[in-house]
């Protein structure tokens, strides 16, 4: 399946490379740099790249492209999921996942591919599981390694491996037994000239920490569940009880995991939370334009909408802003033409404001193009779809875990159209 | 290392084993010799006797070659520390042995024995990982020990090994082709395996080795469809894609009937009208002919056990659960994927190329299925500007006349992106959506013709291209649209706009007579100002226009020719003087003047709108040669549906002869049939219980130890115990400790074998049992409706009743499609079959059951839902568990809780001790276990699991429930000897998805069984059960049982005795032994004056007589 794997960074340089079968010469990647450097941007390169006898399936993930060399048909997304979960593995054992944390843990990345694929087939993928194998870096153990010389390596076969529940390991102890949930709503959105929603649709994701002793069976049920349209589990959670009872019964995972990522259709209101009035204006002549923004408050449920940021990417022809804001600041970058303003908290009272001229390249036609806003925005404490999480029972043990909801909701691809 | 990348270039292909290294080497001339020094003290290191200098040098090493640096030359002092007792520094050798031993073959051969060695690790981590290595190493001499490892690694007792050899069998065939034959027959063993861990591996080692042998499937196939939901997300996708191929071949089109119909419609969309009607009355010939439709019941299997995988959060799990219903499901099934992978939109950029791509394929074929989610297409600026490109092919493929002017709409927004890629695809778009649908033809030209006046050029260019396609189509509607483009001449500034203008009133000047002249006058005014490109399509005009009308426009055409002569861009000056030539007839004009009309106003073909993906289809969608549109290496062609079904017995997993004779002369034989085998695949599925639990013994006795704490604190001491044992067999790493362990898997093992060796012999007896059971169970029911229960099993039937109408409503779709193979016999014909079975009876004769007096009292509906259910249970007996299935309980029998509906689950267990013997050991007490589904969802292969005994007790499970559907109770016996102690008897219980610690502690009173003895024996048997053994207690009886029949009563219920008949009335007699040892137990009540009694129990084992005391004496006092 997958033959072989190259990190490139971002100034085309191979730095690792590893291979499942036979060594595939690393100037396969040729090929690639030629698809980029057709594409300009990085996120314009293809996924999927034929290269003479192989086929080049690459992500691109902070920075750093990953590439993949397949020799026959599997599917790609196959693949695709793996570079990821392999990105995700790397996040998830060095903190980040940038080229220097790589190169920095070079051996137990190497280690870590090894153990993740098997002739280019997924061996074992589950964190808990890789983490019994080689045990993530810490200074603490690397000072002790160093001196007792034992090794970052498990000995026997990971207890997850075998078992019926891979994602969790045997003989968990925590002193403090807590489950926390997050559950995080980004609102997708598409607005038009006049305000009116062309497109809005919820989607939602419950992030669960969960740090308790020994094999709990959690329980957790909702006060809506009908409002979710369409749900994607983490494989712990049992499908039939979801099914048929609507609650999500499931053994946790150790540690940090997505439980559930789900989506509210757009067939249900969805709130608004902010308005924006704007106009955004070339003149003929003159080579200037004007532009006026006011941002407000609109379904909030009685909640203060914090960290609002409003990003526009200018026409090219748009030299300089001279612009005055009744709250917040704003920058314009007249490299990447792009424009924000960082409004914050936004109140009722006095309405965020954002007005003044824009200079136009000298003898340059007026620009065609409409420039859209993206919002971003932040709302503690409320999941905008009114989702509400009704309890989470535990059993299986004895203790009593300390449990928290935290809601939040967000802007995802929130965008107002000029 | 960038420049050794150049070395490579000539080599390209996978051929070049390390040849950039080699290359790379002197070119970077002198660190090569200071590379030579470090290497050396590299060697140093690997040499000492520390570990931790070694371990260091090895990930020096590791290092290099992760940057792609040669480190061959360090092969000899690498390998020699293979045998290392650093586990790390030993995997790291392992990495770089894998690297390079293909270039040293020699060398590597000195580490096999080590791997060898490996092999026969008492450590499962230790034999996988050398079998990984040993097979990672591309040397063909050692291909018979690769050979000989996998064949035993493929019997090995630990599911990991025996994955790990699934791994290895892609591996040798890659090396050595020739291998094929014995390699498929280890494939064709592990895809017998019944663990989730090997399944994914063995079908990517068969998809690799042997994909074409699709009859090794068979046996297999329902197994696969049962475990799939637990594989891990790879081996889920392998699985699906390959089960995807065999349903091609093995079922019959689902859409057989409407497919055709509907693909006609599809072609008269795309404008091939011509053949369409002598097709269409053939198909209607060919439908007419075609039998009713009726879907295999596999093929629904397959169907509902991949459907809750659209969840998955793997993105390539859904794409091929999706691609599987595309083409496997009937079209009305279809739609079921689309809101999966729509939600796969949301994921990162990569995935949702690649779901566009095939998204864009299945809306061309099923249109209908996305359009609901029309919105979520809706691109934003923010977007790559190649996933636009595909959210825009797929809008315009979902677009139809009642969506088209939202599209259009929308359409118009993009246009003012600052993407002008996008921007000039979204004009393709316009113009396919044009051309697709009539009514908006006209604006959509409109809009395009307003677009030519666009500063951009691309947006011009791409107008110009798209109206011409577009009139080029419509040749009638020609002149009005170009009179108007004619017109905005006089507005339109871009002279690319204007170039392409002329160009059309060029081309299509015989349609526009009057106005082209008039054009070409204006333009020859102007023609000394205009832009370059303009001049030469105005000489391009007055050309065509020579050519055509040559009266009107001669004059004007020697104007502009003459301009064009004197022009200061030499193109236009020679373009001139190259018209002139050929058009203007002269003496010396050459022979090509003749044909300048041909030259000029040749026909120009009209391009064809239509999405680059139709056609993408013939791909097996979610492949990579579906997303290139080209096959890739190693693409396996999705079959055609076969025209007659392949023979679905091959899926049988029974021989076929064993099926008793009546059931073949049934005149419902097919439907028998199909309940015939269903349980015999379970039964298989059973037998992978034990196997998977005798390995993963040790994790999962910690894990539930601690659960089953919880639950039932009264477990005591040895719960406790166990757990303790358990962990400590974990954690000690001790060597002991291991061989230990080891040691009680081997003879697990071996005690396990044989059980799961011969399921053949069993099953022939299995199928007979089956029908034994039925019979059984529905005289059961018969007579637990007389009995004191009757009120329980009206209840049941009611809700059985109810059940089986919110089937027939099926107002749940899963629901419904989970019965429905299940619950097919409608209850007319389970009357039927119950009088069969009434008269049937006297053929399987079983002892120890009365017969059933009024069979009639039956609730029809009651026999329906249970009779299936031990249709599935009873196939897996053997015949010596078969009795006991049938006890009914007699009399008021205490029923226990073993596990509560919401511990459970909604798993509700129930036990009570029926009190019958258990026949098939005299010496276990039967217990009847009474699981009751509470969950909308069926509840698959209950089973019991590691009982955790105390020495001597023993205990014989109830056969595998296969399948508890929703709302459904079932019953089943299992037998415990407890050794006539009152020290419960732990188990797991399992499903399909949980484990559940339970125990079963037995009242004293349950440990016996009556003795039948005259007054005289027992009064002999008193005797000899004097002094010690007598226990006795004064107590003072309790209200409701004063007389002697409260008493009988009372006693009777509290403690599994007969009575025995007595002279005296003063006295109450009765008589047992125990179930296990057969030791006699005497109980005497004697009343007294007011409610003063006596109570008297003689018993050898103090220990039961004291706890029966303390029993009795708390049923007559209360």
């Amino acid at each position: 399946m997958i033959h072989s794997l190259f990190l490139i960074n971002s100034s085309s340089d191979i730095f690792l490379e590893k291979h499942w079968k036979s060594v595939i010469s690393r100037s396969v990647c040729d090929y690639f740099f030629e698809v980029q450097e057709k594409a300009g941007e990085a996120e314009n390169v293809p996924p999927v790249i034929h290269a003479g006898h192989h086929y080049l399936i690459n992500i691109y993930r902070e920075k750093i492209f990953f590439v993949s060399v397949i020799q026959s048909e599997v599917p790609p997304l196959f693949v695709i999921e793996f570079l990821h979960h392999v990105a995700e593995t790397f996040q998830d054992y060095f903190g980040e996942c940038s080229e220097s944390a790589i190169k920095d843990n070079v051996v137990i990345v190497y280690e870590l591919l090894e153990e993740m694929l098997d002739n280019g087939f997924p061996l074992a993928t589950e964190s808990n599981i890789l983490k019994e194998l080689i045990k993530p870096p810490n200074i603490l153990r690397s000072v002790v390694n160093s001196i007792t010389g034992s090794c970052n390596v498990g000995e026997t076969l990971p207890t997850g491996q075998l078992s019926t529940i891979p994602w969790r390991r045997a003989g968990v102890k925590y002193t403090n037994n807590e489950a926390y949930f997050d559950v995080v709503e980004e609102i997708d959105a598409i607005l038009d000239k006049t305000g009116s929603v062309v497109f809005a649709e919820i989607q939602g994701v419950i992030d669960a920490c969960v740090n308790l002793t020994g094999m709990p069976d959690l329980t957790l049920s909702f006060m809506n569940p009908r409002l979710l349209d369409d749900v994607s589990f983490h494989p712990c959670v049992r499908f039939k009880r979801w099914e048929s009872e609507r609650v999500l019964s499931f053994i946790p995972p150790d540690g940090n995991f997505r439980l559930l990522s789900y989506h509210v259709s757009a067939q249900n209101l969805v709130a608004i939370p902010i308005y924006v009035k704007q106009n955004i204006s070339f003149f003929e002549t003159g080579s200037s334009g004007r532009l006026d923004i006011t941002v407000g408050p609109k379904q909030t449920m009685g909640k203060t909408v914090e960290a609002v940021f409003v990003t526009i990417n200018m026409p090219k022809v748009v030299l300089s802003a001279n612009l005055t804001a009744t709250q917040g600041n704003y920058t314009y970058n007249p490299v990447t033409k792009t424009l924000v303003w960082d409004i914050g908290k936004l109140s009722q009272q006095k309405l965020p404001n954002l007005k003044g001229s824009l200079t136009l390249q000298c003898g340059a036609p007026k620009p065609e193009e409409s420039p859209s806003l993206n919002i971003d925005l932040k709302i503690q404490q409320l999941a905008i779809s009114g989702l509400k999480v009704n309890r989470l029972d535990m059993y299986g043990e004895k203790y009593k875990p300390f449990k928290g909801v935290k809601y939040v909701s967000k802007a995802g691809k929130f965008q107002v159209r000029t | 290392m960038s420049s050794g990348s150049g070395f490579g270039d000539e080599k390209g292909g996978s051929s070049s084993v390390g040849e950039p290294e080699y290359g790379h080497d002197p070119a970077s001339g002198g660190i090569f010799s200071s590379d030579y020094k470090r290497h050396d003290d590299l060697k140093e290191m690997l040499d000492s006797n520390k570990d931790s200098l070694k371990l260091e040098a090895m990930k020096r090493i590791v290092a290099m070659i992760a940057r792609g640096k040669n480190a061959s030359d360090l092969f000899p002092a690498v390998v020699k520390n293979v045998a290392c007792k650093n586990i790390e520094v030993k995997k790291l050798v392992y990495v770089y042995l894998v690297r390079y031993a293909e270039e040293q073959q020699d060398l590597a051969l000195l580490s096999i024995s080590t791997f060898q060695r490996g092999l026969k690790d008492p450590n499962q981590l230790i034999r996988a990982s050398a079998l990984r290595v040993l097979s990672s190493i591309r040397v063909t001499i050692i291909v018979p020990i690769m050979m000989l490892a996998i064949k035993e690694a493929a019997s090995d007792m630990s599911p990991y090994v025996r994955k790990t050899a699934a791994h290895a069998i892609p591996k040798l065939y890659s090396l050595d082709p020739e291998q094929k034959d014995q390699l498929i027959e280890v494939i064709e063993k592990l895809l017998a395996d019944k663990t989730t861990l090997v399944a994914g591996s063995v079908v990517m080692a068969f998809e690799e080795v042997c994909p074409e042998r699709i009859d090794l499937i068979h046996k297999n196939y329902r197994k696969l469809c049962n475990l799939l939901i637990d594989v891990e997300e790879w081996g889920q996708v392998v699985i699906i894609n390959m089960l995807t191929r065999y349903a091609r071949t093995q079922f019959l089109n689902p859409n057989v009937n409407e497919s055709l119909l509907e693909e006609s419609g599809e072609k008269a969309f795309y404008g091939s009208d011509d053949e369409e009607g002598k097709e269409e009355k053939a198909e209607a010939a060919a439908l007419a002919k075609r039998k009713p439709y009726v879907m295999d019941p596999d093929h629904r299997l397959l169907l509902r056990n991949t459907k809750p995988l659209l969840q998955s959060r793997n993105a390539a799990v859904v794409m091929a659960v999706a691609q599987l219903y595309f083409h496997l499901a009937p079209k009305a099934e279809v739609g079921v994927i689309a809101k999966a992978l729509v939600r796969l939109m949301r994921s990162h950029s990569e995935v949702q190329y690649v779901v566009l791509q095939n998204v864009a394929t299945m809306t061309i074929k099923r249109r209908g299925m996305f359009e609901p989610y029309l919105k979520s297409f809706y691109i934003r600026s923010t977007d790559p500007t190649q996933i636009k490109i595909l959210k825009l092919e797929v809008l315009t493929n979902l677009a139809n006349e009642t969506n088209i002017s939202t599209i259009l709409r929308e359409f118009q927004t993009y246009i003012k992106s600052m993407d002008k890629d996008f921007v000039a695809a979204t004009i393709q778009a316009i113009g396919r959506c044009a051309t697709n649908i009539g009514e908006v033809r006209d604006t959509c030209l409109n809009g395009l013709v307003q677009l030519l006046s666009n500063r951009d050029e691309l947006v011009v260019a791409e107008s110009v291209v798209v109206i011409k396609k577009l009139l080029q189509m419509q040749p009638e509607q020609h002149s009005d649209i170009i009179k108007h483009m004619a017109k905005l001449t006089d507005n339109i500034q871009v002279p690319m706009a204007r170039a392409s203008i002329l160009w059309l009133i060029g081309e299509y000047c015989e349609h526009v007579p009057k106005i082209a002249p008039d054009v070409l006058r204006k333009m020859a005014k102007t023609f000394t100002n205009e832009e370059d490109i303009v001049k030469l399509q105005i000489i391009n005009l007055a050309a065509k226009l020579y050519l055509t009308n040559s009266k009107q426009t001669k004059l004007l055409t020697q104007y502009v020719l003459n301009l064009a002569k004197y022009d200061q861009n030499y193109d236009i000056r020679d373009r001139a003087r190259f018209i002139r030539q050929l058009i203007v007839p002269t003496d010396k004009s050459g022979a090509l003047s003749k044909y300048a009309k041909k030259l000029f106003l040749a026909l120009k073909p009209a391009p064809v709108l239509e999405s680059p993906f139709k056609d993408r289809d013939h791909f097996q969608l979610g492949s990579l040669s579906h997303l290139l549109n080209a096959k890739a290496g190693g693409y396996q062609e999705l079959p055609d549906w076969p025209e007659t079904a392949p023979d679905p017995s091959v899926r049988n997993v029974e021989v076929k002869d064993s099926v008793p004779e009546w059931t073949k002369c049934s005149s419902r034989e097919k439907r028998k049939e199909k309940k015939v085998e269903k349980p015999f695949y379970s039964d298989s599925e059973e037998e992978s219980g034990p196997t998977e639990s005798a390995d993963s013994e040790s994790d999962s006795a910690s894990g539930s130890g601690s659960g089953s704490e919880s639950e039932e604190s009264g477990s005591g001491s040895e719960s406790e115990e166990s757990r303790e044992e358990s962990e400590s067999e974990q954690e000690d790493k001790e060597d002991e400790e291991d061989k230990r362990k080891k040691k009680k898997k081997t003879d697990r093992g071996k005690v396990k074998a044989p059980a799961v060796e011969s399921p053949e012999s069993e099953e022939s007896s299995g199928a007979e049992e089956k029908n034994r059971a039925q019979k059984v169970k529905g005289r059961r029911s018969g007579s637990e409706s007389e009995s004191e229960e009757e009120e329980e099993s009206e209840s049941e039937s009611s809700r059985s009743e109810s059940e089986s109408e919110s089937e027939s409503e099926s107002d749940t779709d899963a629901k419904k499609k989970k019965k429905a193979p299940v619950t097919k016999p409608p209850p007319k014909q389970a009357k039927k079959e119950s009088k069969k079975e009434k008269k049937e009876m006297s053929l399987l004769d079983l002892d120890d059951f009365e017969p059933t007096p009024s069979p009639q009292v039956t609730p029809v509906n009651n026999f329906l839902s249970s009779s299936l259910v031990t249709d599935l249970e009873g196939l897996s007996l053997t015949d010596t568990v078969m009795a006991p299935t049938t006890i009914a309980p007699s009399g008021s029998v205490k029923t226990y809780e073993l596990l509560h509906r919401i511990t459970g689950e909604g798993l509700g267990v129930e036990y009570c001790f029926s009190r019958q013997p258990f026949s098939p050991d005299a010496h276990m007490v039967a217990v009847q276990i009474m699981f009751t589904n509470n969950t909308n969802a069926e509840t698959k292969n209950l089973h019991v699991e590691d009982p955790k005994l105390q020495s001597g007790m023993r205990i014989k499970e109830f056969p595998e429930i296969e399948l508890l559907p929703p709302g459904e109770m079932v019953t089943v016996v299992m037998g415990i000897d407890f050794c006539d102690s009152t020290q419960a008897a732990n188990f797991q219980l399992c499903t399909h998805i949980r484990k559940f610690f339970v125990s079963i502690q037995p009242p004293v009173g349950e440990l016996m069984m009556p003795v039948f003895m005259t007054e005289n024996e027992f009064k002999k048997e008193q005797g000899q059960l004097m002094g010690m053994n007598e226990i006795s207690e004064k107590l003072t009886l309790g209200e409701k049982c004063q007389n002697e029949h409260g008493i009988v009563q009372r006693v009777t219920s509290a403690a599994n005795v007969s009575r025995v008949p007595c002279g005296s009335d003063k006295e109450c007699r009765f008589a047992g032994k125990t179930v296990s040892s057969g030791i006699l137990v005497l109980v005497t009540v004697a009343t007294k004056e007011e409610r003063a009694a006596q109570l008297t129990v003689n018993c050898e084992k103090m220990v039961i007589g004291t706890m029966l005391v303390k029993d009795i004496l708390q049923a007559l006092t209360q």
